[in-house]
């Protein structure tokens, strides 16, 4: 599933947060959005997923016009994994991976056999089926990622968008989320992910997009993206960007650290 | 992708989980549950038939009612009849009644809008309808005016919360509840207003009496004005149970999911608002049930609406009559089942807000 974004500026009220952004994302790929914060990363998601509708150019799906789809339409398309959020009321992790199912159901009809089933094997699929019955907020912050990502799989949508989806992890869940996320990818499954970590983008990603102030800076291969000059000028910081194993990773170092 | 999958495991394996089964024990317990709270009101209802001043034994009290169906021959007096059917079923049907729809919104509203302190008339549905009650009185209405100035002062209520919300900016829900705050302190002056002016020598004492709420005055043909539009209500909140978890997430996370939040949430507030006003018309004020009901269900059936629903309409319908029962039986003089409520919903609150929340 491709989605082409075309043009895309958007403002709340004066203060543009986005200006002419124009990117495509082929099927089964895996896009880091990377940027500092508050460049508009979350803005350019919530267009992507219509919940900022007012914005001016095109973002097509498929070739079909976000704007133009239902609520119900665009779920089958893009699932969402927010920012870590916790929910008032104490759900099991069942509950929460079945709320994703709602879009299969008519208005007065209630999840059956058939959304559990899907529920647990999106549980499985992450890897986290013995959780189903575990109190949602009761367990830690990276089994709850895993859950929210079983969710997203239970949508059943081509296309999983998560906004910073380890920032709020330690480096164990962050490894293993991330893992995930690229075993999905290799899946067939269209994975589009924030983050501000370049050293993660390199690792993770199949293209990195890289905004600044709203504007593409650059889009395409992390190897060509993940330099010393442009994560320098994207940070306003002296890094030095490492390639380590044969190019596998990429390391940033901050250049007054190891100059004396 | 198999490698993959057994370092999640491995990495996340600090409690050892059986093997999941589609049916957890945890909502077959929940629906053990459900069927004890049915099973519960049923006994409260023949045991609060049963009681009172003038003794009508459980067994005479079935026979009354299945003479309605099927003849039966005549084990009790005119006078027992004439006391069962024009006080006492009226009046524990009424309580039954009013207690599942106030726990019913309750529980609804508390999901609607993200927030576990709310209840059934935070956008200003019994202000309302106290607003159109005491108006009623100045005017000397008969009991039926009132009850019908009160439902309709309800919904206007609601109504221009609703639209006042739709062009206020800012957080949606946070904007609605604020405006219900805001109207229903509107109307509060308006019954303070109307108090003022009102007669001391009969209609305040009305008024006041009204304000705390009473399923004193309960007859067959009020059930059956009010009874429709609490059943309407409460299939609409019952149908729709499942989305209320949903609805819980936030706006935007619904919509990602496929859910329009803003129209399930108004349907919800229309059906609630229905039963909420049907409710508080015929009865007055009877605060705390709304807010405590769906707490104490939560602790017993878990979060999950599709169980919270039914537990809260159960459980609802059995305290307000058990209340109500304590209401007419326990001293001389009847006490205003609004203060008994509040007398039993107060503490609980507090005990809520203090309690430390689990780890």
């Amino acid at each position: 599933m491709s989605i082409d974004v075309k043009h895309v500026s958007f403002s709340y009220g004066k203060h543009e947060v986005l200006h002419d952004v124009s990117f495509e994302i082929p099927d089964s790929t895996l896009v880091n959005v990377l940027g500092p914060n508050g460049v508009g990363k979350s803005t350019l998601f919530r267009c992507i997923l219509c919940l900022n509708n007012t914005y001016t150019g095109q973002i097509l799906v498929n070739g079909k016009d976000i704007r133009n789809m239902s609520v119900k339409e665009r779920a089958r398309e893009i699932s969402y994994i927010p920012q870590s959020h916790t929910p008032v009321y104490d759900y099991e992790v069942i509950d929460v991976v079945t709320m994703a199912t709602g879009h299969e159901l008519k208005l007065l009809a209630n999840p059956g056999k058939t959304q559990l089933e899907h529920a647990y094997e999106a549980l499985e699929r992450v890897g986290i089926e013995k959780f189903a019955h575990r109190t949602y907020t009761q367990i830690s912050g990276g089994e709850q990622q895993l859950v929210l990502i079983a969710r997203a799989l239970a949508q059943n949508a081509k296309t999983i968008i998560m906004d910073e989806p380890t920032s709020a992890l330690d480096y164990g869940n962050t490894v293993r989320v991330l893992s995930c996320v690229k075993e999905l990818a290799h899946e067939g499954l269209s994975i589009i992910q924030s983050t501000h970590n370049p050293d993660q983008a390199f690792l993770y990603s199949g293209r990195t997009l890289v905004l600044s102030n709203g504007r593409v800076m650059a889009y395409g291969d992390p190897r060509d993206i993940i330099t010393s000059e442009l994560i320098s000028k994207l940070y306003h910081v002296d890094v030095d960007v490492q390639s380590l194993y044969n190019d596998k990773v990429r390391v940033c170092i901050p250049v007054d650290q190891i100059h004396d | 992708m198999d490698q993959h999958n057994e370092e999640h495991k491995s990495g996340f394996s600090e409690s050892s989980g059986s093997e999941a089964v589609l049916v957890s024990s945890h909502a077959k317990h929940a629906n053990v549950i459900i069927a004890g709270l049915a099973v519960l009101v049923v006994v409260i209802m023949f045991v609060s038939l049963a009681l009172g001043r003038f003794s009508i034994p459980p067994d005479q009290a079935v026979k009354m009612i299945l003479n309605n169906i099927v003849p039966i021959n005549q084990t009790w007096t005119d006078q027992q009849a004439a006391l069962f059917f024009n006080v006492r079923l009226p009046r524990v049907l009424m309580a039954l009644l009013v207690g599942c729809c106030l726990s019913v919104a309750g529980a609804a509203y508390q999901g609607t809008f993200q927030n576990p302190l709310v209840a059934p008339d935070i956008l200003g549905a019994s202000q309302g309808a106290a607003f159109g009650a005491a108006v009623a009185i100045l005017m000397h209405f008969s009991d039926w005016g009132i009850s019908i100035n009160a439902f309709c002062w309800s919904l206007f209520t609601v109504f221009l919360v609703l639209v006042i919300s739709a062009h206020a900016r800012g957080n949606h829900i946070t904007v609605v509840v604020l405006a219900g705050v805001m109207v229903s302190s509107l109307f509060s002056a308006g019954v303070s207003y109307a108090k003022l002016v009102a007669d001391p020598n009969d209609e305040l004492a009305e008024i006041t009496y009204w304000l705390m709420g009473s399923v004193t005055g309960a007859s067959m043909s009020g059930i059956a004005n009010v009874f429709p539009i609490m059943l309407v209500g409460s299939i609409i909140l019952f149908v729709v149970r499942w989305r209320i978890n949903i609805l819980t997430m936030g706006d935007d996370e619904a919509a990602t999911m496929g859910v329009n939040a803003r129209k399930i949430r108004l349907l919800i507030i229309i059906a609630a608002t229905l039963v909420t006003a049907a409710s508080v018309c015929v009865t007055g004020m009877i605060g705390w049930v709304g807010l405590v009901i769906p707490h104490l269900c939560r602790m017993l059936v878990g979060a999950d609406y599709r169980k919270l629903i039914p537990a809260s309409m159960l459980m609802g319908s059995g305290f307000l009559l058990l209340v109500d029962d304590i209401a007419r039986l326990a001293t001389a003089q009847e006490i205003p089942i609004g203060i008994l409520t509040a007398f039993v919903g107060a503490p609980f609150f507090l005990f809520l807000i203090t309690r430390k929340k689990r780890a």
